[in-house]
């Protein structure tokens, strides 16, 4: 599967360790977006149907298919919601983090 | 052996971007600049070109066109002129700053207000800052050869920065003179394939032309700026290997004549050194000594070769068709800064013409080594005024 | 037009454009992911100045999985059209073109460099995501900002209520040059967005989607109501869903009727401020257009 995945990036120390030009590595992710959450979406398992209206409209991209229902990457959801309002069961909840 | 043909500046130019071969053309039209995309438009419609002739509808685009076409490998040439050249600003050090090896012919013209479309140098002097490398050019024959040699140096993996090229609007694009064309041959041979990791690749993606913050940003640009001290190798270097493959030279960053022994120097820039050498012909048959700098690259600026060259003389002046409006001539600030930097204390003079082309006349320049020889209060002389300067 | 349809279940699970810093809830970033899942990683991409360049590309973090680059503000049409041409004279194969440029980036600063690039009939995909304002330096007004909506720059007070201009009739604009594939879309009506990015690649020559994209912050709604006011701005008529090929229009929906546009309207601070009469007036513009759009396109 392809996805901009976290690295272990340890900046350079020296300049001819920096890219020569503005080009570097294709989905190069060295920081989360988890600190931006006050609430967290919470899927109900027992609940999901499986049908991915969240998956389909998640900016972020952070909802994905397990076992024909879905789950979330802490990592880097945002907490904005809109799984919750786009699921048409009420299987996600959002609770504080 | 190739041939040779009577041709103008222009078309020389463009015979140089045919051997060169560039995969992507982008250009929009301005005079004096037309000619050049004109003939490379002829070829690459008679195929002795192969390369994707872009229309486009401005200069801006022409200039993000070209960066399109490097951002995935392609060799890619432009062309402008003044307005044109303004007008795509924006794009110049983004070309330069993604360190794509664009090549760009400049057809200097004057710049408005008030309009004008005949040659001065003061669009290209604009942009200095920009982080192009900037050459200047004498004749058509240095016009083709520098099409060819700018993409070796441009493309140097020491290097990877664009280059543009600069012509003296008509006194040099619309001349025609005797060039000898080499054959595609001779070209190859001279100028590798043009290969880079600086792309978009779809066996190897990247992520390119980003935003880097304060953290990171002053080591892209150091990175940026130590290439650019490297070209005066690299011109070393693809100036000798031109010299064995096609029997010519056109010198290192500059070119000197009669200045070994020399007291008084006029620095030039492009076409005007023709008449400039005349000039010192006939001085030094009278016994004076005096000698020309070309100074064939404004960046880099070759700060020590000009310090050295000039070190022994008793009086130097730059001619130049530039004024930066409340200061003084640009090459001047740039050659009294080298001789600052580098120790070298000697008189130096700014004649300041050929604004909206206005000729310079062989006599201009004899009263330019006249200035030298019994020194002037004023450091700043205006040559070629048509009426009394009563001007406060 | 045909295509396989792409639904959620059969889209791809590769994610190309992940860990971006664009705002929670943010519409344009949900349009950027759906078109890169359409079209799959032998895309390259070109975004201009705007949000998502913003959000995406801040070295050592880097959001895209496959190749992308940042154009010049002005010129996505123009640099769409050098990678399309680079990429033609080096023989390569199997690949898209792809640019994504906001509002002003396309209605206004853009405008030319898409002419040219539609004009000179490159086989490039240009999708405008529309959040009515120039939202990443600060909601400033754009071309593309609806009549009466409040941005910086055209404050609501007493002698103006925001802005006093209609917006710009892009999607025509573009048709107007007998472009080979434009439609509109939201991403409220998701499937029918992927559906048009897959027309678009397949047309032998240049396309345009212009993509309504709400912003919170810009729009003045909650964060998890991204989708909700998307939906509502269709099905209240103010924006609606159309093709243009063949040198025809097409309405993929003809709503029997819509609902409340005082609704839509009142959901977003940044329309809090219109009167009983402003929003009179907006209801009239929409069925005029309408009218014109169900006498003509249908």
């Amino acid at each position: 599967m392809i996805k901009p995945e976290l690295t272990d990036y340890k900046r350079p120390e020296k300049l001819s360790e920096y890219p020569q030009a503005t080009c570097y590595k294709a989905g190069h992710l060295v920081t989360k977006n988890s600190g931006w959450r006050s609430k967290r979406p919470v899927v109900n398992t027992d609940k999901c149907v499986g049908c991915f209206r969240c998956y389909m409209y998640c900016p972020d991209g952070v909802i994905f298919k397990k076992d024909g229902k879905v789950d979330i990457d802490y990592d880097f959801c945002k907490g904005c919601g809109i799984c919750v309002k786009t699921c048409p069961i009420t299987a996600i909840q959002m609770e504080d983090e | 052996m190739g041939e040779r043909k009577f041709i103008s500046g222009n078309d020389a130019f463009a015979e140089g971007i045919r051997l060169a071969k560039p995969n992507v053309i982008s250009a929009y039209p301005i005079t004096p600049q037309t000619i050049v995309v004109e003939r490379l438009s002829e070829m690459v419609e008679d195929r002795s070109l192969k390369s994707e002739f872009i229309h486009v509808e401005s200069e801006h685009s022409a200039m993000s066109a070209a960066i399109g076409a490097a951002s995935v490998g392609a060799r890619t040439f432009t062309a402008t002129s003044s307005q044109g050249l303004l007008y795509m600003a924006e794009c110049l050090p983004y070309a330069a700053g993604g360190r794509f090896p664009i090549v760009m012919m400049n057809a200097n013209r004057s710049t408005a207000l008030p309009w004008n479309i005949y040659g001065d140098q003061r669009d290209s002097l604009s942009q200095l800052d920009s982080g192009w490398i900037q050459m200047y050019v004498e004749d058509a024959q240095e016009s083709l050869d520098m099409a060819l040699m700018s993409y070796y140096i441009a493309e140097h993996t020491d290097v990877m920065v664009p280059v543009m090229v600069n012509l003296d609007g008509f006194v040099l694009t619309h001349t025609y003179e005797a060039v000898d064309i080499p054959t595609q041959s001779q070209a190859d041979e001279f100028l590798p394939t043009y290969v880079t990791d600086n792309k978009m690749d779809l066996d190897n993606p990247v992520n390119m032309g980003f935003s880097v913050g304060p953290a990171d940003n002053e080591e892209f640009h150091l990175l940026h700026h130590k290439a650019m001290l490297r070209v005066k190798d690299v011109v070393k270097e693809a100036d000798e290997r031109f010299k064995q493959i096609f029997g010519r030279s056109h010198g290192t960053m500059t070119q000197g004549y009669r200045i070994e022994d020399a007291e008084y120097i006029l620095i030039t820039l492009g076409s005007i050194t023709g008449i400039a050498r005349e000039v010192v012909d006939e001085l030094r048959d009278r016994g004076v000594k005096v000698g020309v700098l070309k100074i064939r690259f404004v960046r880099p600026f070759p700060h020590e070769e000009i310090a050295a060259l000039v070190k022994g003389a008793k009086a130097i002046g730059t001619l130049e068709k530039d004024i930066s409006f409340g200061y003084e001539g640009t090459v001047y600030t740039n050659v009294n800064s080298a001789l600052i930097r580098n120790g070298v204390l000697v008189p130096s003079y700014n004649f300041i013409g050929g604004l909206g082309g206005r000729d310079i006349s062989y006599e201009d320049i004899k009263e330019c080594f006249g200035t030298l020889i019994k020194g002037n209060e004023e450091k700043e002389v205006w040559i070629g005024l048509g009426v009394v300067d009563d001007v406060r | 037009m045909m295509s396989d349809k792409i639904n959620a279940r059969n889209i791809t699970d590769n994610e190309f454009f992940y860990g971006h810093k664009a705002c929670a809830g943010c519409g344009g970033s949900l349009a950027v992911r759906m078109a890169l899942k359409t079209l799959g990683e032998r895309t390259f991409i070109a975004l201009p100045a705007g949000c998502m360049s913003a959000v995406g590309f801040n070295f050592p973090q880097l959001c895209f999985a496959n190749n992308a680059i940042i154009s010049t503000f002005a010129g996505t049409g123009s640099i769409l059209t050098g990678m399309a041409a680079g990429a033609k004279a080096l023989g390569l194969k199997d690949y898209h073109v792809l640019g994504m440029a906001g509002d002003g980036g396309t209605a206004d600063i853009g405008i030319q460099a898409l002419s040219g690039a539609i004009d000179r009939n490159d086989r490039v995909i240009y999708i405008c995501y529309d959040n009515e304002a120039y939202m990443n330096t600060g909601i400033q007004k754009s071309g593309l900002t609806p009549f009466g909506a409040r941005t910086t720059t055209t404050p609501a007070g007493k002698n103006e209520h925001g802005n006093l201009k209609n917006k710009k009739n892009m999607f025509e604009i573009v048709a107007a040059h007998d472009i080979p594939y434009a439609a509109t879309a939201s991403i409220a009506y998701i499937e029918d967005f992927i559906a048009k990015v897959k027309r678009a690649s397949e047309v032998d020559g240049p396309s345009y989607i212009h993509v309504i994209a709400p912003c919170p912050t810009g729009w003045g709604i909650p964060v998890d109501e991204t989708i909700n006011a998307a939906k509502k701005m269709v099905d209240c008529g103010l924006w609606y869903l159309a093709e243009y090929y063949a040198g025809e229009f097409h309405l993929n929906r003809d709503p029997k009727e819509f609902t409340d546009v005082s609704e839509y309207l009142r959901c977003q601070t940044r329309f809090a401020h219109l009167t009983d009469e402003d929003i009179e007036h907006i209801v009239e513009g929409r069925d005029a257009k309408w009218a014109k759009i169900r006498r003509e396109w249908i």
